[in-house]
């Protein structure tokens, strides 16, 4: 044991690494690379935020005021593309790289060099993204799903995005290939696959869920390509092709694609509520189950996406039913969580704020997800603010909230230093008045019939409209708090204690100091 | 049935409040003016219920415990973490619910997608940005024109106050009877629109190629106002759907009224047209399906929409610009425009060929786009 908490000789061992930017750009350390995930992350977040302003101010009102609807499309097009693949999918694989050596008990990732080379993709695709909205043309307007035919007639930075989209594939394959290496073969003696914490289980099945869809969604997207430049008409009728076939690729990938984002966050909320309820997780037999249940349910119900394309009434039939199927497991993770919570020691530092709020607003996005999965509602409802509603209560409620919580939680821990409790208490409460303040009354707005994806609107929605883009303004100012927290944390923060959280259990909180040494277990820990 | 009450009490509270096409504040699905809408509006309301249900006692069963369980107030944490009598109990229990949920969705369904035995037949294609309608079968067969937007650009761009129906106007819209089976065949000719009109429940994809259907049977007489509901490019905003649910008097009147005008429309070729006369015509042309694309100064929006100023085609023979009105461009966003009238269509080119940097000095004459058709 102490061979293992007296880790400064090694860290000296290490001092010859490459200093400054070279130190970043040549690492292979899985806590230097899971710290670039997140502060890239970080940075897509305030670019796809920045879009996201500029959505809900021209929106402010009915008329054109600010950008022309070719600008607006193109806003809604990348918000979607750089929050997805640029900031919730890095944030969930910067925690992957952080955490899962330290909760399995092994020095580092499975394939270090790999590691640096999944992470240094991300940059020149995100470059790609942006440099798009610059070329002649301007954006792709076509909405972050890129139906054809729409993209054929897009114009060449449509191109940038599709080599985009294949960079970021890959950067996810490797990331993937990684994590289940890693957990699968690099586990310290005596902790079964029954006895990691949860948050890796969630990453092993998002990590094959992955390697399962990104080929997918690369394959749409090449075959867009094609039909754009090499006279194929994979999407167009007078060529022999279908544009529905398009939507049944993308949705494949796009499904699962939710639980990509979604389950690594179920991992981390099911770290933080056990530890603030200072009582084992209820029934993490049946969580392991649930996720691994949501995660192949999500190959079959691809196309409750598209029921208004047309598809025969046993299609849809046989899609509705296997959607609310879906219910069962979540549902099951969400009581797993309450119980876990029944009875417990209970306190409310800011991570269990986050996580309290995940629970209630995610839980929230699943019953609008009910609504929408019943064929009859959805074809009212399809496109329209009540879509926008609930993927929203599911990606910021559920996902980023669930970052934030993580964020909050494993900090001590990463940087040593203790953030400051009021302030991110402040941070989380602006944060969920907000983003219901935004999204809530979105529902409203589908419901009575608001398209998605339009830059101006009919007068009946105009009040509601008003209050969604007071909320996102508020939101969107409130993460410059997050961001001064972090920062001054990180400064100045006081001195956080090995096991900063009393209810923490897992090996980075038993066994190793805050903060860690640059090789979490150089010799595996001693389990009980 | 006090549901039915609730909406034909708020019916009345609507068809009071004048013209006022909706509330604002308004919380829930527009109020259905079809039988199928009523049974989507109820059926929303029952999974609306049953989710509120649920929400309320996990998040009391929840509630509770943040408040009686806190550290606090000195309460000590249990350590279980099982007990499988509850867990088979939470994971049959949402099931069954399900099950019971998934009949009436079932039925609805079902009868949503009858499409069998419509009284009338119309064919909606969705263009890049306005909507094509002809009517295939049934009373007033043969009739065709396209539905533009009619709200004034200045409204959209803040120099002229917004009307009442901002957005929600078209210059003709769909005329249909009351209490008869609509079907509608849905198609796209560039790309994919929907065709979607919440009071009458229906929204069906357009696919461009492809041919789909829906239907709807309007319960009462009055305007329904709907949108293009999948992103088709720059106007999918600007591309609304108007139908007009009428008497089967006042529609056998506008059947014959728009007969009248399409035997008018097929006599004019023989008028002689001079080239300022055609022009003028063409720029009111012009302004209703081309400016949109074309831009009003004829430079268009390279390269998905070229310009016609200065253009190659323009400028060059006759037959092949009137080749291209008449049969669009395969691959392009180029519709094509046969559903204009023969005068209409000479004026456009006319226009086109004698505007901006072309001065062709030529008119293009209706007998001459008569000839091409054939
Ligand atoms: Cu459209």
């Amino acid at each position: 044991m102490s061979a293992v908490l007296d880790t400064h000789g090694q860290h000296d061992e290490h001092a010859h690494h490459p200093s400054g930017i070279m130190r970043w750009v040549t690492t292979t350390n899985h806590k230097d690379i899971g710290t670039m995930y997140l502060w890239f992350s970080f940075t897509m977040f305030i670019v796809g935020g920045i879009m996201a302003l500029v959505i809900r101010t021209e929106l402010f009102a009915p008329g054109m005021q600010i950008v022309d609807p070719d600008r607006f499309n193109a806003m809604t097009t990348y918000h979607g593309l750089i929050m997805v693949f640029g900031a919730i999918m890095p944030a969930f694989v910067g925690f992957a790289n952080w955490l899962i050596p330290m909760q399995i008990g092994a020095p580092d990732m499975a394939f270090p060099r790999m590691n640096n080379l999944s992470f240094w993709l991300l940059p020149p695709a995100a470059l790609l993204l942006i440099a798009a909205q610059f070329v002649p043309g301007g954006g792709a307007g076509v909405g972050w799903t890129m139906y054809a035919p729409l993209t054929v007639q897009a114009p060449m930075s449509m191109d940038l995005t599709i080599f985009a989209v294949h960079i970021l594939g890959m950067s996810s394959i490797m990331g993937s290939i990684n994590i289940i290496t890693t957990i699968f073969n690099m586990r310290a003696p005596g902790m079964g696959m029954m006895r990691i914490p949860l948050f890796c289980w969630t990453w092993v099945i998002t990590a094959f869920l992955l390697i399962a869809v990104m080929p997918v969604l690369a394959g749409a997207v090449t075959m867009t390509l094609t039909d754009r430049h090499f006279g194929t008409a994979f999407f167009n009728a007078a060529g022999g092709g279908d544009p529905v076939l398009y939507q049944h690729i993308f949705w494949f990938f796009g499904h699962p694609e939710v639980y990509i984002i979604a389950i690594p966050a179920f991992g981390v909320i099911s770290q933080i509520i056990p530890a603030f309820s200072r009582k084992p997780l209820f029934g993490y037999t049946s969580m392991v189950y649930a996720t691994a249940s949501i995660a192949v349910l999500s190959f079959l119900v691809w196309a409750h996406h598209m029921y208004t394309v047309g598809m025969p009434v046993e299609a849809q039939l046989y899609f509705m039913y296997a959607t609310v199927l879906i219910a069962v497991p979540t549902g099951v993770k969400v009581f797993n969580w309450v119980a876990t919570i029944w009875r417990g020691s209970l306190t409310f530092e800011t991570p269990m704020l986050f996580a309290l709020g995940f629970l209630f607003l995610f839980t929230m996005g699943g019953f609008t997800g009910l609504v929408l999965s019943i064929v009859p509602i959805d074809v009212q409802l399809h496109d329209t603010y009540y879509v926008v509603a609930h993927f929203h209560y599911v990606m910021v409620a559920g996902a980023l909230f669930s970052a934030f919580g993580g964020i909050y939680f494993w900090l001590p821990k990463w940087t040593g230093r203790m953030y400051n409790e009021t302030l991110g208490k402040w941070h989380f409460w602006l944060s969920f008045i907000f983003f219901n303040v935004t999204f809530f009354v979105q529902h409203f707005l589908g419901l009575a019939g608001m398209p998605r994806r339009i830059p101006d609107y009919s007068l009946q929605f105009a009040e509601f409209n008003v209050i969604s883009s007071i909320g996102a303004w508020g939101f969107g100012l409130a993460q410059i708090l997050f961001l001064y927290i972090v920062v001054s944390t990180i400064r100045s923060g006081k001195p956080a204690e090995q096991r900063q959280w009393e209810g923490a259990d897992s090996l980075e909180w038993t066994h190793l100091p805050s903060p860690p040494p640059y090789h979490s277990f150089e010799t595996p820990p001693v389990l009980r | 049935m006090s549901g039915k009450f609730v909406r034909a009490a708020a019916g009345l509270a609507m068809a009071a409040s004048s013209a006022v096409a909706q509330a604002a504040y308004q919380l829930n699905l527009q109020e259905p003016a079809s039988h199928i809408g009523e049974r989507v509006h109820d059926l929303h309301t029952i999974i609306l219920v049953i989710c509120l249900a649920i929400f309320i006692g996990v998040f009391g069963v929840l509630g509770y415990s943040l408040y009686a369980h806190r550290k606090s107030k000195g309460h000590v944490a249990a350590q279980f973490h099982e007990n499988t009598t509850v867990e088979v109990l939470w994971t049959v229990i949402p099931f069954v619910i399900l099950v019971l949920m998934a009949w009436p969705a079932t039925t609805t369904l079902l009868a949503m997608r009858d499409t069998t035995q419509p009284d009338i037949t119309i064919k909606v294609t969705g263009y890049q940005w306005k909507w094509g309608y002809d009517y295939l079968k049934g009373d007033g067969e043969g009739i065709s024109f396209l539905s533009n937007l009619a709200t004034p650009h200045n409204q959209i761009y803040e120099q002229a106050p917004k009307g009442e129906n901002y957005l929600l106007e078209v210059d003709n819209p769909l005329v249909v009877p009351v209490g008869r089976k609509i079907r509608v065949l849905t198609t796209g000719n560039d790309v994919i629109h929907a065709w979607y009109v919440p009071a009458l429940a229906v929204k069906q994809d357009a696919n461009p190629g492809f041919i789909r259907d829906a239907w709807f049977r309007a319960d009462r007489e009055g305007t329904y106002r709907g949108q293009c509901a999948e992103l088709c490019g720059k106007d999918h905003a600007f591309m609304p759907i108007v139908v007009e649910v009428v008497s089967q008097e006042k529609y056998a009147a506008w059947v014959g009224e728009q007969k009248k005008k399409m035997a008018a429309l097929a006599e004019d070729p023989n008028k002689t047209w001079d080239l300022a006369a055609l022009a003028e015509r063409g720029e009111k042309v012009y302004q209703a399906n081309c400016v949109a694309c074309h831009q009003p100064n004829g430079k268009g929006q390279p390269p998905a929409f070229p310009a016609l100023s200065g253009s190659k085609l323009v400028n060059g023979p006759k037959a092949d610009q009137i080749g291209l009105v008449l049969n669009g461009k395969q691959g392009t966003a180029m519709a094509s425009f046969k559903q204009l009238s023969d005068v209409e269509l000479a004026a456009v080119i006319t226009y086109t060929r004698n505007s901006w940097a072309n001065k062709t000095g030529e008119a293009v004459l209706p007998a001459e786009v008569t000839a091409a058709r054939k």
